[in-house]
C-alpha cells in the first residue's frame, strides 16, 4: 500500500476534479458515481492482493472526533 | 501595546490656487499597492502623486503574512530589513482536527536565502514603514492624504482627475493613472468593469487578541490550524502570532450567522476563552467578513492601469492578496517607467496585463481551493473532506490533500510575451543565495542583470548591469549551475544562455523591453 504522497504537485487539481465531478448531483447520484469510481479505480489497480490490503485499511473505523 | 494611529499630515495642495503642470503618474490610494508602486516607480527616477481619501493607515490588522517574495521586493524597495526586524518569523505550523494533532509542517527547510518563506507582520506596520520611505523621497512623491477622488476621464493621452479636500476640489492631469482603491475600487465602478468571480456564503470572524503568555507549548511562534475544533462546534479555525504579542484567531461561522451580532463583545469574548483559556488578554480589534474572489478581466485600460486588490481579490487563505498586490507593483513600475522615459513602447504595459491577470488568476485558483475545502458545499465534499482527514494521521499522502491554504509563491512567467527561450528558470523569480558578504536579492533587482557564474564574463551590453561571480558560493552553484542569467528589475529571469553571445543578449533583452517585433 502506498501511504506517501503519490500525487505530487497535482493534488489539488485532482481532488478539486473530484468535487467538481460530484457538482450538481443528488446524494443518491453521488453514491452511485463514488460506487462506479471504485470499481473503476479497482480495475485499475488489479493486484487482488493490493485490493484486500486497501479494502481492510478503509474498513478501520476513523478514530471519532 | 496597542498600536498607535497617528494621522499623517494635511497640507493644502498646490491644485486648489493655481492649475498644476501634468504629472507624469497619479496613484489613488495609499494601501500597501499604491504605497509600493509609488516607492518602485521613485527609484526609477519616475515622480508621482499619491493621493489618498484617509489620513491613517489600515485601521485593525488585516494582512499579517507577508512571504519570502513580498520581503525581497520590499528589500529593493528600501524596506525589507526593516520589515524583518520587526516581524515574527514563524517556523513550524500544526495542523489538528478535533483536538488531535494530524501533523505539523517545517516552513523553513532550507538555510542560504536572506529571508524567512513568512513572517507575520500586521497591515498597519507595513503601511507605516513603506509612507516613511515614501517621505525619504520627497523629490519625487508627493503625498496627499484626505485628498478624495471623486472622478475621472481618460482623455486618450492623458487622465483628467476629479479630487476633494477639506478645503476644496481640484483637478489634476495624469500621463498614466493608477487605481489602487482596494476592493471597492470607485474607478472599476465608474468605468462599468465586470468583476466576476466567486462570492463564499461562510462568515469568518478575525479576532486580534494582545496577551502577555504564548498560548502555545514552546517559545517559537507558530501557526495553529483546526479542523472541528474542540473549542468551536464543526467549523475550523486558526491562531497564529504576529509582533507586540498580538494574536490572530480566525473562526469559520459557518453561512447561517448575524454579522453584526458575531462582532460585538459579549458573543467574541467568551470564544476567545474558549481557546486561550485562563490567560488575560485585550481585545484588540475585531471584524466579521465574507469572503470573494474575483478579478477585472483586464488591469490595463488605455491610460487608467489597476493594481492590488482593485484589480483582484482573493480569500486570505494562502496570503495572496498583499503578497499577490506588491508583486504586481513590482511588475509594473520598472515598465511605466521605461515607457514614460522613451526606452520603451507604450504596448509594453501589455505585458503587465498578461503577467499579472495570469498571476491573479493562480493566486484564486488557489485561494478558491482552499476555501472550497474549508466550507464544503455539499454533504458528499463534507464526506470527502472528513475522509481526507481521518486517512491524514496514518496516511501520509492524505496530508498533502489538507488544503488550510497554499501559502502565497511567486507565479512563473515562463512562456510569456517577453520571456526568451524554454529553460525550466527562465520565468521564474530569482532564488536568493549568499554573494560575497550579501545576499543575490541585494544585487541583482531593480535593473536589468546578467548574472555570469563560472570562469566566463560576458560582454558588455549597453543597458545591462553585469554580475559576474567567478567562484559562486555553494548555494549559488546549486541553485544555478553555470551560465548568464538575465533579470529584469522585477528578479525575473527572463533568459538563460550557456555562452554569452552579445547578439543573443542584446536580442532578449530588447524582447523584455516590448521592442521585438
Ligand atoms: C481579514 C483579512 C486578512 C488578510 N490577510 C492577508 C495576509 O495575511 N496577507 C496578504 O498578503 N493579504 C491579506 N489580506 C489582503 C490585504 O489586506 C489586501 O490585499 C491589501 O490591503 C490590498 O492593498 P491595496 O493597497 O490594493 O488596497 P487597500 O489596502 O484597500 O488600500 C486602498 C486605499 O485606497 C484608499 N481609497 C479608496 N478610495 C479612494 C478614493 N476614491 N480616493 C482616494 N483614496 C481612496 C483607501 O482609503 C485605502 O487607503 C487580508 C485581508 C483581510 C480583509
Amino acid at each position: 500500500m502506498i501511504l506517501q504522497d503519490n500525487l505530487g504537485p497535482n493534488g489539488d487539481t485532482i481532488y478539486n476534479a473530484l468535487m467538481h465531478a460530484h457538482e450538481g448531483l443528488t446524494e443518491a447520484e453521488s453514491h452511485a458515481l463514488n460506487a462506479r469510481l471504485v470499481l473503476m479505480l479497482i480495475n485499475e489497480v488489479a493486484d487482488p492482493d493490493r485490493i484486500a490490503a486497501l479494502l481492510q485499511e478503509a474498513r478501520r473505523p476513523a478514530s471519532s472526533v | 501595546m496597542a498600536y498607535d494611529y497617528t494621522p499623517f499630515p494635511y497640507v493644502a495642495p498646490p491644485g486648489l490656487t493655481e492649475p498644476e503642470a501634468r504629472h507624469p503618474v497619479v496613484i489613488v490610494g495609499a494601501g500597501p499597492i499604491g504605497l509600493a508602486m509609488a516607492i518602485d516607480l521613485a527609484q526609477h527616477g519616475v515622480r508621482s502623486v499619491v493621493l489618498d481619501d484617509n489620513n491613517v493607515v489600515s485601521v485593525g490588522s488585516r494582512a499579517i503574512c507577508w512571504a519570502k517574495r513580498t520581503l525581497e521586493i520590499f528589500d529593493r524597495l528600501g524596506v525589507g530589513d526593516r520589515m524583518l526586524a520587526k516581524g515574527v518569523t514563524w517556523k513550524v505550523g500544526r495542523l489538528f482536527h478535533g483536538d488531535k494533532p494530524v501533523y505539523s509542517f517545517d516552513l523553513l527547510p532550507e538555510e542560504g536565502h536572506k529571508y524567512p518563506a513568512f513572517i507575520n507582520l500586521q497591515q498597519y506596520y507595513v503601511e507605516q514603514y513603506l509612507v516613511e520611505r515614501a517621505q525619504e523621497l520627497p523629490e519625487l512623491i508627493d503625498l496627499r492624504f484626505l485628498n478624495k477622488v471623486t472622478g475621472h476621464t481618460d482623455k486618450g493621452d492623458h487622465v483628467l482627475i476629479d479630487v476633494e479636500t477639506p478645503d476644496g476640489t481640484y483637478q489634476l492631469e495624469a500621463d498614466y493613472y493608477i487605481a489602487a482603491e482596494g476592493a471597492g475600487s470607485p474607478t472599476r465602478k465608474r468605468m462599468n468593469l465586470p468583476f466576476e468571480g466567486q462570492t463564499f456564503e461562510e462568515h469568518f470572524l478575525i479576532v486580534d487578541v494582545e496577551m502577555q503568555k504564548s498560548p502555545f507549548e514552546s517559545d517559537s511562534p507558530e501557526r495553529w490550524f483546526w479542523f472541528a475544533p474542540p473549542f468551536h462546534h464543526g467549523q475550523s479555525a486558526l491562531l497564529h502570532k504576529q509582533p507586540d504579542n498580538i494574536y490572530r484567531i480566525d473562526l469559520q461561522l459557518g453561512p447561517d450567522t448575524d454579522p453584526k451580532a458575531e462582532a460585538t463583545e459579549e458573543k467574541v469574548i467568551p470564544r476567545i476563552k474558549a481557546i486561550v483559556g485562563d490567560t488575560p488578554f485585550r481585545l484588540d480589534w475585531m471584524s466579521v467578513y465574507k469572503f470573494r474572489c474575483a478579478k477585472l478581466d483586464r488591469f490595463v485600460h488605455n491610460r487608467v492601469l489597476f493594481v492590488g486588490d482593485s484589480a483582484h481579490v482573493v480569500s486570505p487563505f494562502g496570503a495572496r492578496g498583499g503578497n499577490g498586490g506588491i508583486q504586481d507593483a513590482d511588475n509594473l513600475g520598472w515598465k511605466l517607467a521605461a515607457v514614460l522615459s522613451g526606452d520603451a513602447p507604450a504596448t509594453l504595459l501589455d505585458s503587465y496585463n498578461e503577467e499579472r491577470s495570469h498571476g491573479s488568476a493562480e493566486n484564486i485558483l488557489n485561494s478558491s481551493r482552499a476555501t472550497n475545502f474549508m466550507t464544503p458545499k455539499s454533504p458528499i465534499e463534507a464526506l470527502f473532506r472528513n475522509a481526507v482527514l481521518d486517512l491524514a494521521e496514518t496516511h501520509p499522502f492524505a496530508r498533502k490533500l489538507i488544503n488550510s491554504g497554499r501559502l502565497s509563491q511567486p507565479c512563473s512567467l515562463h512562456g510569456k510575451a517577453l520571456q526568451t527561450g524554454e529553460h525550466p528558470m527562465v520565468g521564474q523569480s530569482l532564488i536568493d543565495a549568499p554573494v560575497g558578504d550579501g545576499w543575490l536579492v541585494e544585487q541583482a533587482q531593480g535593473a536589468f542583470t546578467l548574472l555570469s557564474l563560472g570562469a566566463d564574463a560576458a560582454p558588455d551590453v549597453e543597458g545591462i548591469r553585469p554580475l559576474h561571480i567567478a567562484e559562486p558560493s555553494p548555494e549559488l552553484s546549486r541553485r544555478y549551475g553555470t551560465g548568464h542569467y538575465l533579470i529584469r528589475p522585477d528578479g525575473h529571469i527572463c533568459a538563460r544562455f550557456d555562452s554569452a553571445d552579445r547578439e543573443h543578449i542584446t536580442a532578449a533583452l530588447a524582447r523584455a523591453k516590448g521592442q521585438a517585433r
